[in-house]
């Protein structure tokens, strides 16, 4: 993981996140990125070969003391969401039942 | 010290404990209707100076003190925290104000719920004042990543509360509430506790329901309180833990009594010094001040155990690896279509994604945003996201075999005390920095208190960490209100 982040990397990244940095956001995220991923790259210098990754730490007590944690899923029944017309209140556009956007499928 | 020559008159000049306003209240000495009007009229004549104040909910606040103090009359039983004022991060959601998480994208969000930390506090007769200002998407270290700007440290105005939830801290500092909500992912409650001088905590991962709470990093999301005194905070903790059908990660484990744990003597704990968190980087003052801290600990019995946590140093890179990678994940969610901001520039759906998320996200969210999408892409994420896990398994390992040997481990919280503001806001590198003492135990999903344990020449505070097992908030309680109690005899 050599850090050498270019102004394509920042763009493409960006589009994956949609996120449509302004032209001069682009120079300071490059800059920054690589600064932050320079540190970040200190981490080569552990050998981890074997080592299982630990997305969550419900991982680590199901393996020791607190088995069972994390794993409290709660009765499959049926029971009232929020009312629409509250949640219906917070959207940019909507007709009252459904969300409402610009056109999906141009032509 | 600013705030302390802005004193107004009455029963909160200074700060009471829960304790004394609980019995106060139920015996109609104190009146939970005028104690919120006074905690409103401290707020009023500070907030302009702090902002830490973003919404009052003065309206339902009133209303529930009401209502305490229609039961004490009739003498009906009140709840644990009956009448006491406490405010709330606003990352945090909770019905009768915009819930912005300090974020201009979600400006005018009005939650339809109410967080499950908020609703104990409500039904333990809690009397919410407002939400609370904290650093975009609890993203920073400082606050001043706030859409709404940043919060001035009550104990010299010229500096940063800390963060994310320096709102929170500062709010118990300059006694603008009794006791307040925050969150920690890296650091967030701890380290502006640390700088604010007040007793911030650090749940296990799983001990409180993380419903409600807007997500940056699920796998390391915590919510936690912050009070003037180790026992308040071990009574609100007592009230917002729990399992909760609406957070499969939360434990069902019964909650202990922490604050009765955290009176228990000392005498005989082991405690566990990790030399890395002493080595080069720290600060001679806070050196000093937690190296008292632990004398203190050895005078009332304890005994003092020197130990090694060697992957420390690799904590902040897998920190910010997981983390950021987590929040690209999460913070997709804000697309202009169901809630929040909506350019009104978009011509088609790509370009109001695009232009929304670009008009609403502050430039720390979008560098996380894009360092976590960077770490999780094609061709990466072996090199990052996955190396960063591993090495978080080794960090979390190392602290499970620390505490077979020792009952708590003690730290300094931050390597600093406060900065001053607009220090680091340059240079995000440096600012991350400034968690390196707590992002540890966030990866690790154990617990941990910081109290208050001395003060540089200056007079800035400075924190002392207590770290325990998972679910061992009663040790590091009682270890924390040790330190507390030397302190003020």
């Amino acid at each position: 993981m050599s850090a050498n982040v270019s102004i394509e990397d920042v763009e493409r990244v960006a589009e994956l996140a949609n996120l449509d940095l302004a032209a001069d956001e682009k120079p300071r995220m490059q800059r920054d990125l690589n600064a932050i991923l320079e540190y970040i790259a200190q981490l080569n210098e552990l050998n981890t070969s074997g080592i299982e990754p630990m997305a969550q730490v419900s991982d680590l007590l199901d393996a020791g003391a607190d088995s069972g944690h994390g794993v409290a899923l709660r009765a499959d029944g049926l029971r009232p969401s929020l009312p629409r017309a509250e949640v219906m209140e917070e959207a940019p556009e909507t007709d009252g039942a459904f969300f409402k956007t610009p056109k999906v499928i141009e032509r | 010290m600013t705030e302390t020559s802005l004193t107004t008159e009455t029963l909160v000049e200074k700060p009471p404990t829960i304790a004394e306003l609980r019995h106060g209240i139920a015996s109609g000495v104190i009146s939970a209707v005028e104690l919120a009007e006074q905690y409103y009229a401290r707020i009023a004549a500070h907030n302009p100076l702090l902002n830490v104040y973003l919404a009052l909910t003065r309206k339902q606040a009133l209303e529930q003190a009401e209502s305490v103090d229609h039961a004490a009359a009739n003498g009906d039983p009140l709840g644990p925290l009956a009448g006491i004022p406490i405010g709330i991060k606003d990352v945090l959601v909770m019905q009768g104000a915009p819930s912005t998480a300090g974020s201009a994208i979600l400006k005018n969000y009005h939650p339809p719920y109410d967080a499950t930390s908020v609703t104990k506090l409500k039904a333990a007769g809690a009397v919410l004042l407002g939400k609370i200002n904290c650093d975009e998407f609890a993203m920073g270290s400082s606050n001043e990543n706030s859409a709404y700007g940043p919060v001035r440290n009550p104990v010299d105005t010229d500096r940063v509360p800390g963060g994310s939830s320096g709102g929170s801290a500062a709010a118990v500092a300059a006694n603008l509430a009794v006791a307040t909500l925050g969150t920690d992912t890296g650091g967030s409650i701890r380290q502006p506790a640390s700088f604010c001088g007040v007793v911030g905590v650090l749940p296990t991962y799983g001990r409180v329901s993380r419903y409600g709470l807007i997500a940056f990093a699920s796998s390391l999301d915590r919510v936690g309180p912050f009070a003037a005194n180790v026992r308040d905070a071990a009574e609100i903790l007592e009230v917002i833990a729990g399992a909760d059908s609406n957070d499969a990660t939360s434990s069902p484990r019964p909650v202990e009594h922490y604050a009765a744990e955290s009176d228990k003597d000392v005498k005989g704990l082991r405690i566990g010094i990790p030399k890395e968190y002493f080595a080069e980087g720290l600060d001679p003052e806070v050196r000093t001040a937690v190296e008292s801290g632990i004398d203190k600990l050895k005078a009332a019995g304890c005994e003092i155990k020197p130990i090694s946590l060697k992957h420390t140093k690799y904590a902040i890179p897998v920190y910010y690896l997981v983390a950021t990678a987590e929040a690209s994940a999460n913070l997709a969610r804000f697309d202009g279509v169901r809630y929040g901001h909506r350019s009104a520039s978009a011509t088609n759906l790509s370009s109001m994604y695009r232009l929304s998320r670009e008009e609403g996200f502050g430039p720390e969210v979008k560098r996380r945003i894009l360092l976590g999408t960077y770490a999780l892409s094609a061709g990466y994420y072996d090199a990052y996201y996955k190396k960063a896990q591993q090495v978080r398994r080794l960090l979390a390992e190392e602290f499970l075999t620390a505490f077979a040997g020792v009952d708590a481990i003690v730290t300094p919280t931050a390597p600093t005390a406060a900065f001053k503001l607009g220090e680091k806001t340059d240079d995000p590198l440096a600012m991350y920095l400034a968690d390196i003492y707590t992002v540890t135990a966030s990866l690790a999903g154990i617990c941990g208190v910081t109290v208050p344990c001395g003060a540089t020449a200056s007079g800035l505070p400075v924190g002392m960490q207590v770290l325990a097992a998972h679910f061992g908030e009663a040790t590091a309680f009682r270890v924390a209100r040790a330190v507390e109690a030397a302190q003020t005899t």
